[in-house]
């Protein structure tokens, strides 16, 4: 499982390189077959490419994260930055993150509790109020390692508690481990996973990679909110961590197609995996872009619950990955054995 | 047509579950002799007639409606749910809804401050179970229901909470019995899915058919009522309108020239229409690959989205006649 490493390689939309480079160096070393498209998507062919080539399945899981990046350095030497991706501002004050491709460390500031007037106080801080310090001088002297434009990425560091995994960018890295775990196995026929970019900002990645398979079907491999907290009803939510791995109903990009759900709850009966369903109809992921493609794809999003997802650091419980990666696997042998 | 139209609004069918409309439509185009028909993977019917790629026209008609899915199933058996497609949130509490599977069930509403604070959130469905386990006997996560209001006649004015599109589809279906062998150029009919959730049935289906020109068959909201909530200068009963512009489409000045001329050459009634708020099949079919010059033909339609659309039936019988001159035109 290679989920600590790719937790940890920085990769905000856009700048997916460093994933990238990762998951190709283990295709070469298993001796998969692999190509990448001029946006960036990596597209690994399992098997000959003969047999199953009629059902053309594509598993999809995207490489990026959300992040932030350089808009402004200050003539004291603060950075100011842009949100890549959706992130709730309140989380982002003292964290720890990686500024630019050499990963100057930093962290992120804002003005200190004392020094804030008394209608301040209690207000979420937005952007505007919040700023990187990466220790520097002044302008010239960050400009001596920083430019405009430059990603920054969460720095948490990856560790294992219990039977939990805590780490940063498991939305979707938690994906992309168990698409490699997959890759590793054998299966009775061909299909391609496509870790694909730019997720986060819209699916954009995804669009282009399933015009380029033209696929039959799809499952996108993802993670979803698990917001099983004591402050939160049971109504609100979502996914449990720990009662497998969730199947999605619909969001606001796709209704998942009734076959394709079918027989992912058909596999997790068969083998007595717990599963679950993603109980909140909001957000959207590569499932959406992926069935729209050409003339239409039937596509499922099968997902690890996730606490604290798009957070500096967020959790996921190792069994539902486990799990997940099993229903992946049984769902491909079942559609090559009888079809959709 | 009103048979058509009674069972076509009994159906089950909210977005992504069309099943039973498909079915239905299948059905009655075997039996109107129809030999063309294919479903598409994401369940598009699609009725072709005649051959060659020339000038070919899609019309399409979406099958679905708005609805709703039960997102859990609490300890004393109520129900949380979210809208499937464009629904507003006052317009619900009371609400009787049906079940895929006959079950049915009514909308009930928590205790609010102020009615402004209403949203999904605070309803539930009741389907008269006593706790949870008696709820999952009947209803599971991920099922869904629509209105439970079946279609009744009132003077030449139909109700019903399918009417939007089944009104479309009942048009186009009646259009396809009268439409002669010998056509000018080739026609594909497409019954669509998942228009209510963003056009996506219209959108993958036009790419499919590559088609010279397109018509989407739609209903459209009317200004005729007393301080309207939306503007428009549509009036039920004065005919099918042409639509000129909604928020998914500017309709191609050709088609809106043609459908206009047709129509006065005719003498069928038909009114202009513009809508300022939503959208239809026509929005993904204008842009499928290299462009594709669209128009729309919408039946007027009072309290879309509710229990309560109300058609014209002569607005109806225009619109299938609009469309039989349109069809047997060279475009």
């Amino acid at each position: 499982m290679f989920l600590r490493e790719l937790s940890e390689l920085p990769g905000v939309s856009g700048n997916e390189g460093r994933v990238r480079d990762f998951i190709r160096e283990k295709l070469s070393a298993w001796g998969i077959r692999h190509d990448c498209d001029a946006l960036g998507n990596l597209y690994a062919y399992k098997g000959d490419g003969a047999t199953g080539a009629a059902l053309n399945l594509m598993l999809a899981a995207h490489m990026d994260e959300v992040g932030l990046m350089v808009s402004a350095i200050e003539k004291s030497g603060h950075l100011r930055f842009y949100k890549v991706g959706g992130i709730d501002e309140q989380f982002l004050v003292s964290c720890p993150v990686y500024v630019g491709n050499a990963g100057i460390p930093g962290v992120i500031g804002a003005k200190a509790v004392h020094l804030q007037k008394k209608e301040e106080r209690g207000k979420p801080l937005e952007v505007d109020n919040l700023y990187i310090d990466i220790g520097a001088k002044d302008k010239d002297d960050a400009a001596k390692v920083i430019k405009v434009g430059d990603y920054v990425s969460f720095a948490a560091r990856a560790a294992t508690f219990a039977d939990t995994f805590k780490g940063k960018a498991l939305d979707n890295r938690a994906g992309c481990a168990a698409l490699l775990e997959i890759l590793q196995r054998d299966f009775p026929g061909s299909f391609t996973a496509v870790f694909t970019v730019q997720e986060e900002i819209g699916s954009r990645g995804a669009r282009a990679a399933a015009y380029r398979l033209n696929p039959r079907m799809a499952l996108v491999v993802e993670t979803t909110i698990a917001a099983d907290l004591p402050d939160v009803e049971e109504k609100d939510q979502v996914t449990l961590l720990g009662k497998g791995p969730a199947f999605t109903l619909q969001d606001d990009s796709l209704i998942v197609h009734p076959r394709i759900l079918e027989r992912l709850m058909a596999v997790a009966q068969g083998k007595g995996i717990p599963c679950q369903f993603r109980r909140f109809t909001g957000s959207f992921t590569d499932g959406g872009s992926i069935s729209q493609t050409r003339e239409g794809v039937p596509t499922g999003v099968i997902s690890t619950p996730c606490r604290y997802l798009h957070g500096p650091a967020s959790l996921l419980c190792l069994d539902d990955w486990r799990n997940l990666v099993e229903v992946v696997d049984g769902f491909i042998d079942s559609v090559m054995a009888k079809g959709l | 047509m009103k048979e058509w139209l009674t069972r076509l609004t009994a159906a089950f069918g909210p977005a992504g579950r069309e099943e039973e409309v498909r079915d239905l439509l299948r059905q009655e185009l075997s039996r109107l002799g129809e030999t063309d028909v294919v479903v598409d993977d994401l369940g598009n019917l699609i009725v072709s007639r005649g051959k060659g790629e020339d000038k070919r026209i899609m019309v399409a008609a979406h099958m679905d409606g708005v609805g709703f899915m039960v997102t859990s199933i609490e300890e004393n058996g109520f129900l949380r749910f979210a809208p499937i497609g464009g629904i507003q949130v006052h317009s619900l509490p009371g609400t009787r809804l049906k079940f895929s599977r006959g079950i049915n069930g009514v909308i009930g509403q928590e205790k609010i401050k102020e009615q402004k604070a209403l949203d999904f959130s605070k309803l539930f469905i009741d389907i008269a179970a006593a706790g949870r386990e008696e709820a999952e006997e009947k209803v599971q996560i991920g099922d869904t229901a629509v209105f439970a209001a079946p279609l009744v006649q009132e003077r030449e004015r139909f109700i019903a909470g399918t009417m939007d599109n089944r009104a479309g589809c009942a048009v186009l279906l009646e259009t396809i019995r009268r439409l002669p062998a010998d056509l000018p150029q080739p026609v594909t009919f497409v019954f669509t899915v998942q228009e209510e959730v963003g056009l996506r049935g219209a959108q993958v289906v036009a790419y499919r058919i590559r088609p010279h020109f397109g018509l989407a068959v739609d209903v459209t909201r009317t200004g005729d009522t007393p301080e309207p909530q939306f503007k428009t200068a549509v009036s039920l009963g004065k005919g099918p309108t042409v639509k000129l512009k909604d928020n998914s489409v500017i309709c191609h000045p050709r088609i809106t020239a043609l459908m206009r001329r047709v129509a006065d050459a005719q003498a069928i009634p038909y009114q202009l229409e513009v809508l300022e708020q939503g959208g239809t099949d026509a929005g993904a079919i204008h842009l499928s690959r290299e462009g594709v010059p669209t128009g729309a033909l919408s039946i007027p339609c009072r309290y879309i989205h509710t229990p309560g659309e109300m058609v014209d039936g002569n607005d109806m019988e225009n619109s299938v006649s609009l469309l039989l001159a349109l069809l047997q035109t060279a475009w």
